[in-house]
C-alpha cells in the first residue's frame, strides 16, 4: 500500500468522529430543549389560571375548588419548611455517617453498612409512607411531640396538640429519604481525598478528628455541597411519602406539630378529581410554581455557598 | 540574610533507632535497623527503590502504623524518650518530628498564610500576633518569605512546585519541630529549586536535626554530614558522608554508589 493510501485511510477513519461529535452535541442540546419545552407546555396549560389569578396566586392562602378561588402560599410554605426541616436533620446526620464510613470504619464493616444505606435509598416512597403512617406517626404522637412540648414548649414551634400527622413528621420522613444521598455521595468524595492530604495534617500532629476537619472536609467541600443540593432537590419534589404523613391541610401555622400541605402533594391528590378547567389550570400553575421555587431555591443556595466558600478552592496539581 | 529563628533554637535532639522492624501485612519491609542520627546534622538515607527508606522515615514519626495492616517493632529514641513507649502519644511525637513529603501537599483550600499557621491552629494557639510572627519566621526560615510576603492570602496552590515544597517546609517548621524528616523533597523539582531545598536543609541543620531520603547520590554528598545505605530493608553501611562515598567498606555500597545497580 502506498503512503498516500495509508494517509487517506487514516483521514477517512477520522471523519468517523464527526457523526459522533454531532450526536453528542444533539444530546447536550436536548437537555435545555426539554426543559424549555416542559416550561412552555406548563405555561400554556396553566394560562387560564395565570390570567385569572396572576402573581397574586403566589401570595394568596385560599384554596377553594368549589368557589374556584386558588392561591398557593400555604403550599409553598409547606414545601419549603418541610424540605428545610429535612435538611436540618439529614445534613448533620448524613455527614456524620459519611465521616464514620470514610474515616473510621474498618474495611470489612464498610461494605455492609454502605449496603444498608443504599437499600434505604432503594425503598419505594409509598412503602416509606406506609412505614410513616404505621410506625413514625404513632411514635411522633406519643413520644417525640410530648417530649418536645414538655422541654421546648415555650417556643411557638413546639406548641399545640401532638397529632403525629403534620409538618414535623413530614420533615422526619423526608430526612430519612435524603440521608442516603448525602451519605453515599459524601462518603465517595471523602474517600477520594488523596492520602497525601491526610498525611499532611497528621504529620503536623493532628488527631484523627482534626485531620478530618482540616484536611478532608475542606478538600471534599464542593462534592459535599453537591450532595446537599441533590438532597434538597429530592426533598422539594418528593410527593408520595410526604402526602401520607403531612396531614394535607393548606395552612400556615407556626407550630411544626400542625398539619400542612406541599405543592407536589396537592397536585397528586387533586389532579384526578379536578373537574373544571380552571381547577386543572390552577393545579398546573401550582406545578409551574414548584418549578420556579425549585430553581430559585437552588440558585439561592448556590449563591449563598459561593459567598461562604469564596477564597481558595481550586486544586492545582 | 537568614537569621536563626529563636523558636527553633533550643531543645534539639538526636534520634536513635534500635532494632526497628516494620511490616506491611506479611511483607517484612525493615529488618532490624539500628542507627544513630546525630542532632543538628543532616543525615541522608540512600538506597535503591523499594529498599525501605520511606518506611524507615515513617517509623521515626509513627506514620507507618497508620497504614492498615502495618506493624512496627523495636525502639526509636527521640533524645532519651522512646517514641514507641506505651505512654507515648503519637500525636505529640509527630508534633516534635516534622515531615516533608516527596510531593508538595499544601492544603488547597487554605491561603499561604493559613497553610503555615495550620499546625499552630491545631496546637490551639489563639494569640494572633504570635501566630503572625511565627508564620513570618517560618516562611523566612524556609526561604520563601520574600517571594510570598505580598500575597499571603492567595491560595497555597497558586505557588510553583518548588515554592509549594518550601511552603510545606515552612508549615512543618511552624510548630518548631526538633527533627525534620524529608522524603525525597526535591525529586519533583527543577535543578534550581532542588538547589534551594538543599541549601535550606543545610541551613536548618544549624537549629534542628534533619533526615533526608534521596535517590540522588550527588545530592546526598552535597547536603549530608552522615549517610546510611539501605538495601532490602537492612542498613548496610552507615557513616560520615565523605567516608561512605570515598571509601565504602561494604561491597554492596560500593556497587550502588558507583552505579553498578539500583
Ligand atoms: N502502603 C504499602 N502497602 C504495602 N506495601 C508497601 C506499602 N508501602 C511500601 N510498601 C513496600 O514496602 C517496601 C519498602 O517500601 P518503601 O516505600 O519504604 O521504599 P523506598 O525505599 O522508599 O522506595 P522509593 O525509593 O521507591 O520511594 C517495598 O517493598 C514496598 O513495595
Ligand atoms: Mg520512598
Amino acid at each position: 500500500m502506498s503512503v498516500a493510501g495509508r494517509v487517506a485511510a487514516g483521514s477517512s477513519a477520522r471523519t468517523g468522529d464527526r457523526p459522533f461529535q454531532l450526536l453528542l452535541a444533539v444530546m447536550a442540546a436536548a437537555v435545555p430543549l426539554i426543559i424549555g419545552a416542559v416550561l412552555v407546555a406548563l405555561i400554556a396549560a396553566a394560562s387560564p389560571a395565570i390570567q385569572r389569578f396572576g402573581v397574586g396566586f403566589f401570595v394568596t392562602s385560599t384554596w377553594d375548588p368549589v368557589a374556584e378561588e386558588f392561591g398557593v402560599l400555604p403550599f409553598i410554605y409547606g414545601t419549603l419548611v418541610s424540605s428545610a426541616l429535612a435538611l436540618l436533620i439529614a445534613v448533620p446526620l448524613g455527614l456524620g455517617v459519611a465521616i464514620f464510613l470514610a474515616e473510621l470504619v474498618p474495611g470489612w464493616l464498610r461494605a455492609p453498612i454502605t449496603f444498608f444505606v443504599e437499600l434505604l435509598a432503594a425503598i419505594p416512597s409509598v412503602v416509606i409512607g406506609l412505614w410513616g403512617i404505621f410506625v413514625l406517626v404513632p411514635w411522633v404522637r406519643t413520644t417525640l411531640e410530648p417530649l418536645l412540648k414538655s422541654t421546648l414548649g415555650f417556643l411557638p414551634l413546639f406548641s399545640g396538640p401532638p397529632l403525629g400527622i403534620g409538618m414535623l413528621t413530614a420533615g422526619l420522613i423526608l430526612a430519612a429519604m435524603v440521608v442516603p444521598f448525602i451519605v453515599a455521595v459524601s462518603t465517595e468524595v471523602m474517600r477520594a481525598v488523596p492520602r497525601a492530604q491526610r498525611e499532611g495534617a497528621l504529620a503536623l500532629g493532628a488527631t484523627m478528628w482534626e485531620t478530618t476537619r482540616t484536611a478532608v472536609l475542606p478538600y471534599a467541600r464542593s462534592g459535599i455541597i453537591g450532595a446537599i443540593f441533590l438532597a434538597l432537590a429530592r426533598a422539594l419534589g418528593e410527593t408520595m411519602a410526604v402526602t401520607m404523613v403531612i396531614g394535607n391541610v393548606p395552612q400556615i401555622k407556626a407550630s411544626l406539630f400542625a398539619p400542612a400541605y406541599t405543592i407536589p402533594a396537592v397536585i397528586a391528590n387533586e389532579f384526578t378529581e379536578a373537574t373544571s378547567d380552571l381547577y386543572v389550570a390552577a393545579l398546573i400553575y401550582a406545578g409551574l410554581v414548584l418549578f420556579i421555587v425549585t430553581v430559585a431555591v437552588n440558585a439561592l443556595a448556590r449563591l449563598l455557598v459561593s459567598r461562604v466558600a469564596r477564597g481558595p478552592a481550586q486544586i492545582r496539581e | 540574610m537568614q537569621t536563626r529563628t529563636p523558636a527553633l533554637i533550643d531543645h534539639t535532639t538526636g534520634i536513635q533507632a534500635q532494632d526497628v522492624h516494620a511490616w506491611f501485612d506479611r511483607l517484612h519491609a525493615l529488618r532490624g535497623i539500628s542507627m544513630t542520627v546525630p542532632e543538628r546534622k543532616v543525615t541522608a538515607v540512600i538506597g535503591p527503590s523499594g529498599c525501605g527508606k520511606s518506611t524507615f522515615l515513617r517509623c521515626i514519626n509513627r506514620m507507618h502504623e497508620l497504614v492498615p495492616e502495618a506493624r512496627v517493632s523495636g525502639r526509636v529514641l527521640l533524645g532519651q524518650e522512646n517514641v514507641y513507649d506505651e505512654a507515648a502519644d503519637p500525636v505529640l511525637v509527630r508534633r516534635r518530628i516534622g515531615m516533608v513529603f516527596q510531593k508538595a501537599n499544601p492544603f488547597p483550600t487554605m491561603s499561604i498564610y493559613n497553610n503555615v499557621a495550620a499546625g499552630l491552629t491545631l496546637a490551639g494557639e489563639r494569640d494572633r500576633r504570635k501566630v503572625e510572627q511565627i508564620v513570618e519566621q517560618s516562611l523566612r526560615a524556609a526561604a520563601l518569605w520574600d517571594e510570598v510576603k505580598d500575597r499571603l492570602h492567595k491560595p497555597g496552590t497558586s505557588l510553583s512546585g518548588g515554592q509549594q515544597q518550601r511552603l510545606c517546609i515552612a508549615r512543618a517548621l511552624a510548630v518548631s519541630p526538633e527533627v525534620l524528616l524529608m522524603d525525597e523533597p526535591a525529586s519533583a523539582l527543577d535543578p534550581a529549586s532542588t538547589l534551594r531545598i538543599e541549601e535550606l536543609a543545610r541551613e536548618l541543620a544549624n537549629d534542628i536535626t534533619i533526615v533526608i531520603v534521596t535517590h540522588n547520590m550527588q545530592q546526598a554528598a552535597r547536603v549530608s554530614d552522615f549517610t546510611g545505605f539501605f538495601l532490602d530493608g537492612e542498613l548496610i553501611e552507615y557513616g560520615p558522608t565523605n567516608d561512605l562515598f570515598t571509601k565504602p567498606r561494604d561491597r554492596r555500597t560500593e556497587d550502588y554508589i558507583t552505579g553498578r545497580f539500583g
